[in-house]
């Protein structure tokens, strides 16, 4: 299936990339290429095919709802590019 | 005499018996990096501060007998405490993390001595270890060359002796594939048999930690010392891990082997063709029963995983937002603006490509066709498998279509890179375990010689994958 720039500025935009004009130039071309190979499966009778969750037969995993220790307000911090009393620092939001 | 060249067998005995120190050990491979790796490139950070420290201190105690003293490297995208977690990109170059992934708990106990931390491809994406923000990593066989990818870094620093063992992460083929074009072994375990807690997600369902070492031994002691499970990875398998260094019975007499068609197309190389069929041979004279077989849609596996994978990858990589950790654009007032910003400046063209592929395919209106279609041929990929291993103990073939090929040569064509992973994806669909062996040398560069088994089979791989390795007697070090 051939993708076109519009379908690959909108999907920039759902995942929050910013392209150039030559990137999305590039990656209209790259995805129906890469795309038009994986469509192969298309042809693959799949009506009656459970899908996939785990390769392995195995049961979701709890544990009691208890307190434990966690990381450290200093450790959460350590790599945050912008702090302030305290907290992540972005750009205001309302 | 060059104590580089110990297996970790050989050297955990020198070690014991005081014949050598940990020290020494530790200094004559940072003396090896020194020595090679302008031209190499394994090694984002080497720790030879830190490695001594601990050389020192282990030289002062009682040595752990299961591999302890050894200098191992990390591939980058490992969290170990002291050392940034790079994941070869721009956007965590500062990276400090704040634990350990379990792995690095279970080598610390294990008396490991962290030599450095190995070039991959930016998030373990990629074949060739090209795509990497501190450039590539050089095949040691041919520098012209790349090493494979994405742990790369990790195969090239075992192949050129500049750490006893190395740790890999394998999505797609990224254990596997560099242990191919480097020489050396490679395993990627059972998926879940290592935690994955403080790897960095790639694509959760696939990714898996494994051994990249010199011998089939080494990958054995190395696996049972980092595999078992933990609470921390929800997908951790709770299983009592065998003894993997057991003297396996050699008898190969009732072995049955089956080679899947799919995996033998007549357009891979020559000699990748020829040393595969001779290590085949080997297993035929020792009596094991060959047997072509169909796993018919496994012929759908590479596009099945060009849709999960990125598909995963996106929505694993959504955490780089510049908020919390990683690189930011500082020029914005509005949020919006400052995540496109940042994660387009912080991420490479190939993990730019991925998450484009991933988001795509996970859009309204393009889910079920792609995202849910794939999802239902990896089951009938897991059934194929299941049905041959009710038929065989291990499924062999080459582990990759051709040897290391020249640096540039795929850049500029991403479908071409994905085809170099065509017979070692279909492992990761499956989560079953799979070992790539040196069969050969084709033009003085390494054959890798892939081996499968169903879930757990590990001590399969490494019965069959030692006989082989003893028979072939591959035992060429590239000239550096």
């Amino acid at each position: 299936m051939a993708v076109s720039k519009k379908d690959v500025e909108h999907v920039a935009l759902l995942a929050r990339l910013r392209l150039s004009e030559e990137e999305v130039e590039i990656f209209t071309n790259q995805l129906s290429q890469i795309l038009e190979h994986a469509g192969k499966i298309s042809q693959l009778e799949t009506l009656e095919v459970e899908s996939t969750t785990h390769p392995l037969p195995v049961k979701n995993v709890y544990r009691e709802d208890v307190v434990k220790e966690s990381l450290s307000k200093d450790d959460a911090l350590l790599n945050a590019p912008e702090i302030e009393s305290g907290a992540f620092k972005v750009p205001k939001i309302i | 005499m060059d104590i580089t060249k110990f297996s970790a067998g050989d050297a955990v005995k020198q070690i014991k018996n005081k014949e050598i120190s940990v020290l020494e050990l530790t200094d004559s491979y940072l003396n090896r990096i020194k020595e090679v790796d302008d031209r190499v490139k394994a090694f984002i950070q080497v720790d030879a501060e830190g490695a001594r420290a601990r050389a020192r201190e282990l030289d002062g105690s009682t040595v752990n007998e299961l591999g302890g003293g050894l200098p191992i490297a990390i591939k980058d995208n490992i969290n170990l405490i002291g050392a940034p977690t790079t994941c070869a990109s721009k956007i965590l170059k500062n990276y400090r993390p704040v634990y350990n992934a379990h792995v690095i708990e279970k080598l610390i106990r294990g008396d490991a001595v962290f030599i450095g931390k190995t070039n991959l491809d930016e998030f373990a994406m990629g074949s060739s270890t090209e795509n990497s923000s501190f450039g590539p990593t050089h095949n040691p066989w041919d520098i012209e060359r790349v090493p494979g990818g994405s742990s790369g870094g990790s195969a090239a620093a075992i192949a050129a002796r500049e750490a006893l063992w190395a740790i890999g992460s394998d999505t797609g083929g990224s254990i596997r594939q560099p242990a191919a074009f480097c020489g050396v072994v490679g395993l990627k375990p059972t998926y879940g048999l290592v935690s994955r807690y403080g790897l960095v997600a790639f694509a959760s369902s696939l990714d898996q930690i494994g051994p990249i070492t010199k011998t089939v031994d080494d990958s054995a002691l190395l696996l049972s010392i980092i595999a078992g499970h933990d609470r921390r990875d929800s997908t951790s398998l709770d299983y009592e891990i065998p003894d993997y260094l057991a003297n396996p019975n050699s008898n190969l007499s009732d072995l049955k082997v089956g080679l899947p068609i799919e995996l033998f197309s007549e357009s891979f190389d020559e000699g990748v063709k020829v040393s595969v069929k001779k290590a085949i041979e080997i297993l035929e004279k020792k009596g094991a029963k060959i047997e072509e077989t169909s796993l018919s849609s496994i012929e759908y596996a590479l596009s099945t995983y060009y849709i999960i994978a990125p598909a995963e990858a996106s929505s694993n990589l959504s955490r780089y937002d510049g908020v919390r950790y990683g690189f930011r654009s500082n020029d914005n007032s509005d949020i919006i603006e400052m995540y496109k910003d940042s994660r387009s400046g912080g991420f490479g063209q190939e993990v730019k490509r991925r998450i484009m592929l991933g988001t795509y395919a996970l859009s309204a209106g393009y889910y079920d066709a792609y995202y849910g279609k794939a999802q239902k041929v990896r089951t009938m990929i897991i059934e194929d498998f299941k049905s041959a291993f009710s038929k065989y103990d291990v499924l062999i073939s080459p582990t990759t279509p051709t040897t290391a090929f020249k640096k540039g040569e795929k850049t500029s064509d991403p479908l071409q890179m994905y085809l170099s992973d065509i017979c070692t994806i279909p492992a990761n669909l499956a989560g079953i375990p799979a070992i790539s062996i040196p069969c050969g040398l084709s033009d003085n560069l390494p054959v890798g010689l892939q081996i499968m088994a169903d879930h757990y089979g590990e001590a399969t791989l490494f019965k069959v994958a030692k006989e082989l390795e003893e028979e072939i007697g591959f035992s060429d070090i590239p000239e550096l």
